[in-house]
């Protein structure tokens, strides 16, 4: 029986082919130009990860109160003040139009998908779970193109469901954004696209600020997050401040 | 050359017969009013002779539809019209003649302005002819441009143009089928041999479609029903997939199948509306719009014959440049748009528009309109929003790249460029429909939260905050909101419904 090809062997082989190359020979290799990214909205981000890349799936993940959907509404926010069209698959109907508003974004171009899952309405002919409605409607949105940013919502979605979802699925959506101008971002609890994302971010709550003395009359001020990139991997993370919509002085953190 | 019919004592329910007589020398008629039609007769003396043969022709075909009409032959529009109200019977002005044979005419058939005609009857002027003789200068002295346009129309010199009236385009295409049709493949080829004729209708006369109306005609049901099945479940195939017939709709109507004749309620006629975002002649896009409506509102009986139409509309106007931002395509999105509808309904896809007033969360969800490519490019250059974000992406990481240690992290602080930043707020995430809940407040503070998927102690709050509104109207609201910072490390807003005293929990923070 032959022994398999060793990569030594593969490597003298393709080099022979490329003699001709000269040294550069069997290290030839295919480089992809640098995708585009887009900023997020909020600087420290950009700082850790350069922007959000074009033409491929983004995943931020954490728990609840963790500044996941304030960081997508600041990245839906910056697209749509570039006059780009934007949509968000809703899973859970959890979307508020006037944090929206508030955080920048033009409603006018955001399409807003709202999934029910089971419904007695006639128009629905089977009892499905949201996130599996969701998954279509993402797969159509890709697939039609034309989108800056296609942003599924699943950070409600418990994750003994979401872990349901295939990783062929995830590749069918990572091959039709690939070579198209459109981001597709999926908010969530925890990373589920794996391989298939190109960038994966985690991010957490590290203090909440209040305002004034204990009730009444004390204020939400704001809350400090902190984000780490976990692929690619990246040893520095950055903190930012959220703010609630109602604050106007300066607050010190701490 | 041109002819007008004028018949003073046809009454105006009558009137469409005239100029329907018109219509039928010559497809160029004006709609004058007042029992009147003008129409071109240029040419029509290949067919009928001379222009008094043409007039004795038209005056014998009004007098075969009960018309009594005075027909004018003249050079222009004007002068036959005034011909036609003022002489009886037939008048044939040859070209050159206008004024002599129009001099007779009393001034009131050219309706002039009651000011002017007082004027012109104190002067003594009574007929075209004394106007006529009038020097033009002195006319437009003493009674301006309409003076002017009078004293011109009483020499018979007219040089407007005949405005005829152009019929509604209509385009419809229809099929009658020799035996009833149950299965959407089948009916989508008949749809699209209809569309692929409207269209090429609409196409013609360089126009779109903005709404196709479909109209099926459904195989009567008899009453004589046999035991168990009525006679169209019987006549029926057995079909799996496809089937524009869903169970539940073929039942519907039958009654209780206990042999006892019920009147059928459902409509012989199944008629469907596809209004269209913009006008479109895509008759692919039209035919997966309507196979998707019919798959989603299906007929309740077998097809035996199939009507559509087409409401024409000018046709969208599009500039496309090289560095305008991405956009859907509008055929394209439309098509998925329908889909995704079909999926989670209508009422669940659009873009969101908050409304005027206080009440939390009101909202309503309109069809997502993709914003003109002209206004976003001005908008660009205008410099009214930020430059390139690629660009300012990456020249942030650099300036950090030196600066960050690794494993630290960047120092960050409430700062004058976090206040100004428009992006940096806390977003809500809502709870539809909000979730009822139990709160432990012995001290008039929420203490415990307890409610779906929720069960932990208040470390932190902040409130309460009263709001209400429309308490001049039935559907008065009042609440007190309190944000809530919980063990679980979420930050939620809940709020005590004052009318009903009932806790809820709104959403949280994310």
């Amino acid at each position: 029986m032959q022994s398999p090809l060793g990569k030594t062997d593969l490597e003298s082989v393709l080099g022979s082919h490329f003699a001709g190359l000269g040294r550069l020979g069997v290290h030839l290799e295919l480089s992809r130009p640098a995708p585009e990214r887009v900023s997020t909205g909020i600087a420290e981000v950009d700082a850790l990860t350069g922007g959000l890349p074009r033409g491929a799936i983004t995943e931020i993940f954490g728990p609840a109160s963790s500044g996941r959907t304030s960081l997508l509404a600041a990245t839906l926010a910056r697209a749509t003040q570039r006059s780009e069209v934007c949509a968000l698959v809703d899973t859970n109907n959890t979307f508020d139009p006037l944090s929206a508003t508030q955080a920048g974004i033009d409603l006018g171009r955001l399409l807003w998908v709202r999934c029910a899952g089971a419904s007695d309405g006639p128009h629905r002919r089977w009892k499905t779970h949201p996130a599996e409605q969701a998954l279509q409607v993402t797969d159509w949105l890709v697939q039609g193109g034309g989108f800056g940013i296609v942003a599924l919502d699943l950070g409600d979605v418990p994750p003994r469901i979401a872990r349901r979802i295939s990783l062929t699925s995830w590749f069918r959506l990572r091959r039709a954004i690939e070579n198209t101008p459109s981001i597709l971002i999926v908010i969530e609890q925890e990373p589920l696209a794996k391989t298939c994302a190109s960038l994966v971010l985690e991010i957490q709550k590290e203090k909440t600020n209040w305002a004034g003395r204990l009730c009444p009359g004390r204020l939400l001020d704001g809350t400090l997050h902190r984000l780490a990139a976990r692929k690619p991997v990246h040893s520095a993370a950055a903190a930012f401040a959220l703010r609630a919509a109602w604050t106007g002085k300066q607050t010190a953190v701490g | 050359m041109f002819a007008c019919l004028h018949a003073p004592d046809l009454p105006d329910s009558s009137h469409a017969l005239l100029i329907h007589c018109a219509c039928g020398f010559s497809p160029r008629v004006e709609d004058t009013g007042a029992q009147t039609a003008v129409l071109d007769i240029e040419g029509l003396d290949r067919l009928l002779g001379s222009p008094r043969q043409i007039a004795e022709a038209m005056a014998r075909r009004a007098g075969e539809l009960g018309i009594q009409a005075n027909v004018a032959v003249a050079s222009n529009p004007d002068a036959a019209v005034h011909a036609a109200r003022g002489f009886r019977g037939i008048t044939v002005i040859p070209k050159g003649l206008e004024a002599s044979v129009l001099a007779s005419l009393p001034v009131e058939i050219l309706s002039p302005p009651p000011e002017i005609l007082e004027t012109l009857k104190s002067w003594g002027i009574r007929h075209f002819g004394d106007l006529a003789a009038l020097p033009e200068a002195g006319v437009a002295a003493r009674l301006g441009a309409e003076g002017v346009r009078l004293h011109k129309l009483a020499r018979g010199a007219g040089e407007r143009a005949l405005a005829p009236a152009i019929p509604a385009a209509t385009f419809e295409a229809g099929i009658e089928l020799e035996h009833p049709v149950a299965l959407l493949e089948p009916l989508s080829f008949l749809l699209a041999r209809l569309l692929g004729e409207l269209l090429e209708k609409v196409e013609a006369r360089g126009l779109a479609v903005d709404e196709l109306r479909l109209r099926l005609t459904l195989e009567p049901r008899g009453e004589d029903w046999e035991a168990g099945r009525t006679p169209a479940e019987s006549a029926l195939p057995e079909t799996d997939g496809g089937d524009l017939l869903q169970g539940k709709s073929r039942r519907a109507g039958c009654g209780e199948r206990s042999g006892i004749l019920r009147p059928s309620k459902i409509s012989m006629e199944h008629a469907r509306t596809l209004r269209l975002p913009f006008p479109m002649r895509s008759a692919k896009t039209f035919l997966k719009l309507l196979a998707s409506d019919l798959e989603t509102h299906p007929p309740q009986a077998p097809v035996i014959a199939v009507s559509l139409a087409a409401v024409p509309a000018d046709p969208r106007l599009v500039q496309y440049g090289f560095f305008l931002p991405p956009a859907p395509e509008p055929e394209k999105l439309e098509l998925t748009l329908g889909r995704i509808r079909k999926l989670v309904g209508a009422e669940n896809v659009g873009a969101a528009e908050l409304l005027d007033t206080h009440r939390p969360q009101a909202f309503r969800i309109r069809p997502l309109a993709v914003p003109q490519r002209s206004h976003a490019l001005g908008r660009r250059l205008s410099g009214r929003f930020p430059k390139k974000d690629a660009g300012e992406a990456s020249a942030a990481k650099a300036q950090n790249a030196s600066t960050a240690e690794p494993g630290s992290l960047a120092e960050a602080s409430f700062s004058e460029t976090d206040r100004s930043s428009p992006h940096r707020f806390l977003a809500l995430r809502v709870f539809r429909p909000p979730l009822r809940a139990h709160v432990e407040a012995p001290l008039g503070r929420p203490e415990r939260i307890v409610a779906q998927g929720l069960h932990a102690p208040v470390i932190s709050l902040a409130g309460p905050w009263r709001s209400s509104g429309d308490w001049w109207t039935a559907g008065g609201w009042s609440r007190d909101e309190w944000d809530v910072a919980l063990s679980d490390g979420a930050i939620y807003r809940v709020y005590l419904d004052r009318l009903s005293g009932v806790w809820f929990v709104e959403g949280y923070y994310d």
